[in-house]
């Protein structure tokens, strides 16, 4: 077990060093970070004490140490379009994109897991099939559609929602929380349908098929055979034996909710770290972009590596023998 | 004296795309209490199909079209889904053929044990514990707590199917239906586990079906046989009589393929003609007809109806009364 | 390769795929509608009853028309008119050309580097071999859309605000189907393996047949099914993918507007009730993508391959 969780450790610093160097050579060489940080009167002098300050006519190796080094301790440089640190930047909107993202997995997993196991149960009942053509459109739908279609029923037709911002925070220790409002809250609902719909349904048709692979496997039979009654077997059973690659899958889909949150965000103005991206790719601001991957790139390999150490914990073959099965 | 089990005239049908087909066609046997009943036949013969009748555990696409199971004077072929969890388990065991899958691999031993205790009869965790200790040293198994903390996956192939046979017998049933109990285990350990099986239901007073494709194993076990051909019942009656003079046909190439049987090899393996027909293409008349060497004219349009002769019980036309006459037209 | 497509054609009729596609009304709805979609972007220059692109059939005094039916409603413009006066129908019609256009050139060319790239991964192995999945294994943590999105970023970066809107068109399809590559790469690459330990391989490998040669006869017929199946359903995933990143405003250039952008540009206007630019735009789209991952669906259901 041990070897299984330090190979994964090694492959999530792999990735990791991957992605540091690609947001490097992004940082590097996409534009010269000189001009982007001086204007057009500084002389060509001038440039060159600057280039000389910043390190840029060290050896290539030094400069990706250097650039490790400093994303570690979460200096990501300044932004060529605010002048101002980026690492601040993303801290501002960080609890905007993590509050919805919270709010869009809960959403996901709590309609998600039980519609499933209701339509794996009664695959040929008519709510499933119902189901089943919803979430088939709820997978097909750009999620900027869906997002604009819920605006147009619940804020411009019916009134009911706000369709764009945060509503009013509260700031509790330089975190801004939009969970204590009322106006807030209500804010939260729109959006967060709209990023956790696809996982949801991702989830819901995950978990019915698992389930309907289950069913007929010999330790259910078994399990019936002997009399256990249908709520034992349903949701102790079987959904025990799903668990693994929901977990697994849940698992990653909260990092694509976390990218997919820059949709979400441009269409509802939510001031999180998925507009700051847009914009930044809008305006080629290339440290922002290049902090914004390596950040989201962490986010996935934590998650991951918190997958598999889930894993391990769920399924005994993993956790007594060593390596998964 | 009332057969613990009896089934009479059982049909089951299985829908396919071709439309629906007949898997069981009108088969009637009985077990008597604590009698062990063996169900041989090629594989596609039904065997399995009719085990899972009689426990309730067909598969979606299976119906039972006509015909009754009756277990000790109530009828359960049509039981509403509540009464038959109660049947499952407490009055009726099953075994099935791989331990390796029989178990789910991610709860313990014990925990499966004491679940399904608990399931049939009113015992505290405690005492569902001692008594799945009991169970695990009845069917060998040392009951330390680290076996019964440990994972499916922690035992051997015939340590499984021992835990299979505990848990069978956990809710202390009147039959156990034992499909293929020894199939996918080790020869080294068949031996063993049928013996144990034997033993255990023999020490109890439960009444056995033992399905399977091995006539040595039948021979070893069985008090009586009941051989299944194309979902119909070719021959039943006393083990003893059927070894000794097998009537129909069927049995005769079942027993002349069997090396145990058929004593010593010089006397040359003989392997029956043909292959089963599936449950699409069986034929009209007998369903052996086609691979009989002595299939009359009348074998193969008319369908020999299930006849005594001389204690055992046969389908077929060669011991009809007024075969010969038959034979003559 | 008659013998190879034979073989294929032979697997298609062994998996009844004639007989589930009249059995399922799903995939008979979705493939006409993807036809009809198909056909309309087709013949878009004919059957438009407008060209929104030619500036002097455009009068500014006839913007945001509401739709012929409605009050106000013009009857030359049967869906109504957008910003800047243009016929909405026949935008719709020049953006689904063009939406269509840029998921299909992606998506082949993601099918010709994927395919490729599998098979020297399986075929060559070691060191390429392990650069390639190595690679696959790093992108395939990340979603396509941001894969596509952050190229598109660092395209525009590099390129500049001053290249053509052909270079941009050019560059979005690259941001799209690099994102797709993997999927090609890992079922190939796993076919290649299968089929290369094979003893047919290995004799056509004996008596002198080249290795091109072998990976042409013998492996790709056996990997055109999980390929097709992975191109439909990556088909609907490029174009949801583009007209999102169109919508951004990353996407296609701004003088070539396809679904995503005519919805970019009616988003603006959803408020102050002009919602048909946004509206029938997005039912097209939606539409679109619904119906290609219908088929797609169905294809991945009838051809069953063992997709990596």
């Amino acid at each position: 077990m041990v070897s299984f969780i330090f190979s994964r450790l090694m492959q999530a610093i792999a990735t990791m060093l991957v992605v540091t160097l690609i947001a490097f050579v992004l940082f590097r060489y996409v534009g010269d970070p000189v001009n982007q940080m001086v204007g057009i009167e500084t002389s060509l002098e001038q440039r060159e004490t600057l280039r000389e300050q910043l390190g840029l006519n060290d050896s290539m190796s030094v400069q990706y140490l250097r650039f490790v080094v400093r994303a570690l301790h979460l200096d990501f440089g300044v932004s060529y379009q605010q002048k101002e640190a980026v690492s601040a930047m993303i801290a501002q909107r960080l609890p905007a994109t993590l509050e919805l993202t919270l709010v869009s997995v809960i959403f996901a997993i709590g309609f998600g897991v039980p519609l499933g196991v209701l339509s794996g149960l009664h695959p040929r009942s008519l709510a499933s099939r119902a189901f089943m053509v919803l979430s088939l459109i709820g997978v097909s739908l750009p999620t900027f559609l869906i997002g604009i279609l819920l605006i147009f029923v619940f804020s411009v037709q019916l009134g009911w929602l706000p369709s764009f911002g945060r509503g009013e925070t509260v700031l509790i220790g330089g975190w801004s929380t939009g969970f204590l409002t009322s106006s807030g809250l209500q804010s939260l609902i729109l959006p967060s349908i709209t990023l956790g719909l696809f996982q949801m349904t991702l989830i819901m048709r995950l978990v019915r098929s698992e389930i309907m692979e289950v069913l007929p496997t010999d330790y259910i039979k078994f399990a019936r055979a002997r009399g256990l009654s249908d709520r034992v077997i349903h949701f102790g059973h079987a959904l025990r034996n799903t668990m693994i690659p929901v977990i697994t899958v849940t698992g990653l889909q909260i990092g694509s909710i976390i990218a997919f949150s820059i949709i979400t965000e441009t269409v509802f103005q939510w001031p999180g770290m998925g507009l700051l991206f847009l914009q930044a790719v809008q305006n080629v601001d290339i440290p922002v972009m290049a902090a914004y991957l390596m950040l989201i790139a962490f986010l996935f390999v934590t998650i991951n590596l918190a997958v598999d150490l889930l894993y391990v914990t769920v399924d005994p073959r993993i956790r007594l023998a060593g390596t998964p099965a | 004296m009332t057969d613990l089990l009896s089934v009479s005239d059982l049909t089951i049908d299985i829908s396919t795309r071709r439309g629906e087909l007949r898997a069981i066609d009108g088969v009637s046997f009985g077990i008597g209490r604590g009698e062990v009943l063996g169900v041989v036949g090629e594989s596609g013969a039904g065997k399995s199909m009719l085990g899972n009748a009689v426990i309730g555990l067909l598969p979606a696409r299976a119906r039972i079209a006509g015909g009754q199971v009756w277990l000790d004077g109530d009828r359960i072929d049509a039981l509403p889904r509540a009464d038959l969890q109660h049947l499952r388990g407490a009055r009726i065991g099953m075994i099935f053929q791989d331990p390796q899958t029989s178990l789910n691999p991610l709860y313990r031993i014990g925990d499966q044990i004491t679940q399904t205790i608990r399931t049939h009869r009113p015992m505290s965790q405690t005492e569902a514990l001692d008594e799945a200790r009991r169970l695990l040293t009845e069917v060998g198994i040392s009951a330390s707590s680290e076996r019964l903390a440990a994972y499916p996956h922690q035992f051997s192939g015939g340590m499984r199917q021992r835990v299979v046979i505990a848990l069978a017998l956990a809710g202390n049933p009147e039959l156990v239906i034992a499909d293929e109990p020894t199939t996918a285990l080790d020869v080294s350990v068949q031996a063993q586990i049928i013996k144990l099986l034997k033993r255990l239901c023999q020490e109890r007073g439960v009444a056995v079906m033992l399905i399977t494709h091995d006539m040595g194993v039948i021979a070893e076990t069985a008090d009586r046989v009941c051989v299944l051909y194309a979902g119909r019942v070719a021959e039943i009656g006393a083990v003893d009589d059927v070894l000794a003079r097998p009537r129909h046909p069927y049995t005769q190439g079942l027993m002349a393929a069997n090396p145990t049987l058929t004593g010593p090899l010089d006397d040359g393996l003989r392997q029956i003609p043909g292959s089963m027909p599936t449950i699409a293409a069986r034929p009209k008349g007998c369903a052996f007809h086609p691979r009989c060497s002595e299939a009359l004219a009348l074998c193969r349009d008319r369908r020999p109806p299930l006849i005594t002769a001389q204690k055992v019980e046969c389908s077929c036309f060669l011991y009809h009364q007024d075969s010969q006459a038959l034979k003559a037209t | 390769m008659s013998e190879a497509s034979a073989d294929f054609w032979k697997r298609v009729a062994d998996s009844d795929l004639l007989y589930s596609f009249r059995r399922s009304p799903g995939a008979i709805i979705a493939a006409v509608v993807t036809l009809g979609l198909g056909l309309a972007a087709l013949l878009a220059p004919w059957i438009a009853p407008h060209d929104p692109f030619d500036p002097a059939g455009l009068s500014i005094l006839d913007n945001f028309l509401p739709p012929a039916w409605e009050e106000g409603g013009d009857a030359r413009f049967l869906l109504g008119t957008d910003d800047q006066g243009r016929d909405l129908l026949s935008a719709m019609l020049y953006g689904l050309r063009i939406s269509l256009a840029v998921g299909f050139a992606s998506v082949i060319l993601a099918m010709i580097v994927g395919v490729w790239l599998g098979l020297i991964a399986g075929y060559v192995g070691g060191f390429a071999d392990v650069i390639i999945m190595r690679v696959a294994d790093v992108q395939m943590t990340f979603p396509a859309i941001l894969i596509a999105l952050l190229l598109a970023g660092i395209f525009r970066g590099t390129a500049g605000p001053g290249s053509s809107d052909s270079a941009t068109m050019m560059l979005l399809i690259i941001s799209i189907s690099l994102s797709f590559w993997v999927q090609y790469a890992r079922t190939v690459r796993g076919s290649v393996l299968v089929q290369a330990s094979k003893e047919y391989v290995e004799a056509a490998r004996l008596i002198g047949v080249s290795s091109i040669g072998i990976m042409v006869r013998h492996i790709l017929p056996n990997v055109l099914a999980p390929v097709l199946v992975i191109a439909t359903i990556n088909l609907a995933l490029a174009i949801i993918i583009e007209a999102t990143l169109s919508f951004l405003g990353v996407g296609v250039p701004s003088g070539r507007p396809s679904l995503g952008t005519l919805i970019r540009i009616g988003n603006d206007y959803l408020f102050s009730g002009e919602w048909w630019i946004t509206l029938f735009p997005g039912v097209l789209l939606g539409v679109l993508a619904l119906s290609v991952n219908l088929f797609g669906d169905w294809l991945r259901d009838a051809l069953n391959p063992k997709l990596a």
